[in-house]
């Protein structure tokens, strides 16, 4: 069975950000992308899974329909978003931002936060500074450590590259993927990028206009220069 | 010189309650963006609960415990009741509703307890220690050693306990908090039921020193906003300071300054909140926030 499956999901809200009834499992274990142009959908798809925009339709976990339950309600099932924008909580420190992070769990934070500073040496150094003094590229460390932090079964990741030296943006997948599948998490990636995404991930979609214009295994999206050329501008 | 320091450690005591209300009125700013008027009708309101125990015999200590704990859950209450269907509109709105909330609580306490004024029983006695000559009432050195009490308490709470820890998240990013799980609504309402309790300790401290009826928080609530503001209002250990600032100013300029006097003694906090605002808005203590993009 899929971990998650997302039915007929519609979603509308401002302007520009639609779903027009998009479809699409996710395994256990699975590194699926969602790509596309801007305001195809992408962050609305993410926002729909977390709780956090008004859809119609079905987003299944595990079973059972989680949609129109509260985000805090998602979250502790295990769902984490690192949203657009990242999502930093600046007046705390680092390590609170973590511990925050954690909130949904009783033990082995100390642990998991030791893990996250072997991951971003970086955090470490800056364990009790502000976060809102940190650099764009240590934000978003941050905002993934924190997100993992929840020991998600679930990850939703909303363009990790904004903002990011190419070079910060490759290490920075190279480490998710390491965790990833070494702890069996679950990651849907909204991504820009899609040269280096489609490196790391096992499945793509490619969003137009709020309907899934074509999916696959990523090899395959990859290596169809047409497509790329066409949806994804590279 | 003994008198003035008399003088000083009085205004010190009634800088305490100025603390403690301001102190209730950044919990509330800080969690929920809310300038809360109503803050002294709610303690105003919780002391009568105090006074009303009390005279159904209930013990003086008792009675201040038993009204800390209702004054939590009322506080949650009007929270969830009233403030919540608001939350997120825009200030001018947030300031109406409390505006409001302090009419229905006076008129409902009038109601209630009528409009006479009341004696209301001191936890400290009239005792006064003899410290090298200066006679200090156990009154004021009580008041001063409860308010740092408390701040020792919330200090810890915020900063050492998980719901502390939720409650400055939410502050700082609700939308956040929600994707790490945290019930924001319930920490909101956690954050009232404080800022109600704090308030009405502040209550039951001030009230033996004035009479209790429905508008004797009216001038202490503009002391503690004039404290609220110099201190910075999203500083809880500016609050309180502030408060000790204006209560001894207040005092001693009510006592030495012969045109100012006892009447007069309410421009002081006025005069205070004008020179802040302009010369320094974010207050003694507020903090800007540090970012970089």
């Amino acid at each position: 069975m899929s971990l998650l499956e997302v039915a007929d999901l519609r979603a509308t809200y401002g302007q520009g950000h639609v779903l027009h009834g998009i479809s699409f499992a996710i395994d256990e274990g699975q590194i699926v992308s969602v790509l596309g142009p801007n305001g195809a959908g992408k962050t609305t798809t993410l926002r729909a899974v977390s709780g956090t925009v008004a859809t119609t339709g079905r987003v299944v976990l595990d079973g059972r329909d989680i949609r129109g339950w509260s985000t805090d309600k998602i979250a502790r099932q295990g769902i984490a978003h690192v949203p657009e924008g990242r999502g930093t909580f600046t007046e705390l420190t680092v390590e609170e931002n973590l511990r925050v992070g954690a909130y949904t769990r009783k033990n082995g934070v100390r642990e998991d936060i030791a893990r996250c500073y072997e991951w971003f040496p970086r955090l470490g150094e800056r364990r009790s500074q502000h976060a809102g003094s940190l650099s764009g590229g240590e934000q978003q460390m941050l905002a993934v450590s924190r997100a993992l932090m929840l020991r998600p079964r679930l990850l939703l990741l909303d363009e990790p590259s904004l903002g990011l030296a190419p070079l910060l943006t490759r290490e920075l997948f190279g480490i998710l993927e390491g965790i990833a599948r070494d702890e069996g998490i679950t990651v849907l990636i909204v991504e820009q990028n899609a040269n280096l995404v489609l490196k790391f991930a096992d499945y793509a979609y490619v969003l137009e206009a709020g309907r899934i214009a074509l999916d696959g295994d990523a090899e395959q999206i990859q290596s169809e220069d047409a497509v790329k050329r066409s949806y994804l501008g590279v | 010189m003994k008198e003035f320091i008399q003088v000083t450690v009085d205004g010190l005591a009634a800088g305490s309650i100025y603390g403690s209300v301001a102190l209730a009125l950044v919990l509330i700013y800080r969690t929920t963006g809310i300038v809360n008027f109503a803050q002294g009708e709610m303690a105003m309101f919780s002391t009568f609960i105090a006074w009303g125990l009390i005279e159904a015999n209930i013990p003086l200590g008792l009675a201040i415990v038993l009204t800390l704990v209702l004054s939590f859950a009322g506080g949650m209450a009007i929270e969830r009741v009233i403030i919540r269907p608001v939350e997120g509109s825009d200030p001018l709105a947030l300031v109406i509703v409390t505006l409001g909330l302090l009419i229905l609580l006076n008129s409902g306490a009038g109601w209630i307890w009528g409009f006479n004024n009341r004696a209301f029983p001191s936890m400290f006695g009239d005792g006064r220690v003899d410290i090298g000559g200066v006679r200090i009432s156990w009154e004021s050195i009580g008041i001063t050693a409860m308010t740092l009490g408390v701040v020792g308490l919330l200090f810890l709470l915020t900063q050492k306990t998980k719901i502390g820890l939720a409650m400055r998240a939410v502050s700082a990013n609700p939308e956040s908090s929600r994707l790490a799980g945290i019930r924001v609504g319930r920490t909101l309402a956690i954050g009232w039921g404080l800022a109600a309790a704090v308030g009405a300790l502040a209550g039951v401290l001030i009230a033996p020193s004035l009479f209790l009826d429905v508008n004797f928080m009216g001038a202490v609530l503009i002391y503690s906003f004039a404290a609220a503001t110099l201190g910075g209002f999203d500083s809880p250990m500016g609050a309180v300071i502030g408060g000790w600032i204006i209560g001894v100013t207040e005092t001693l300029a009510g006592h030495y300054v012969d045109f100012i006097g006892a009447d007069l003694k309410i421009l002081v906090p006025l005069g205070i909140i004008i020179a802040v605002l302009l010369v320094r808005p974010t207050g003694l203590f507020g903090s800007r926030e540090v970012a970089r993009v």
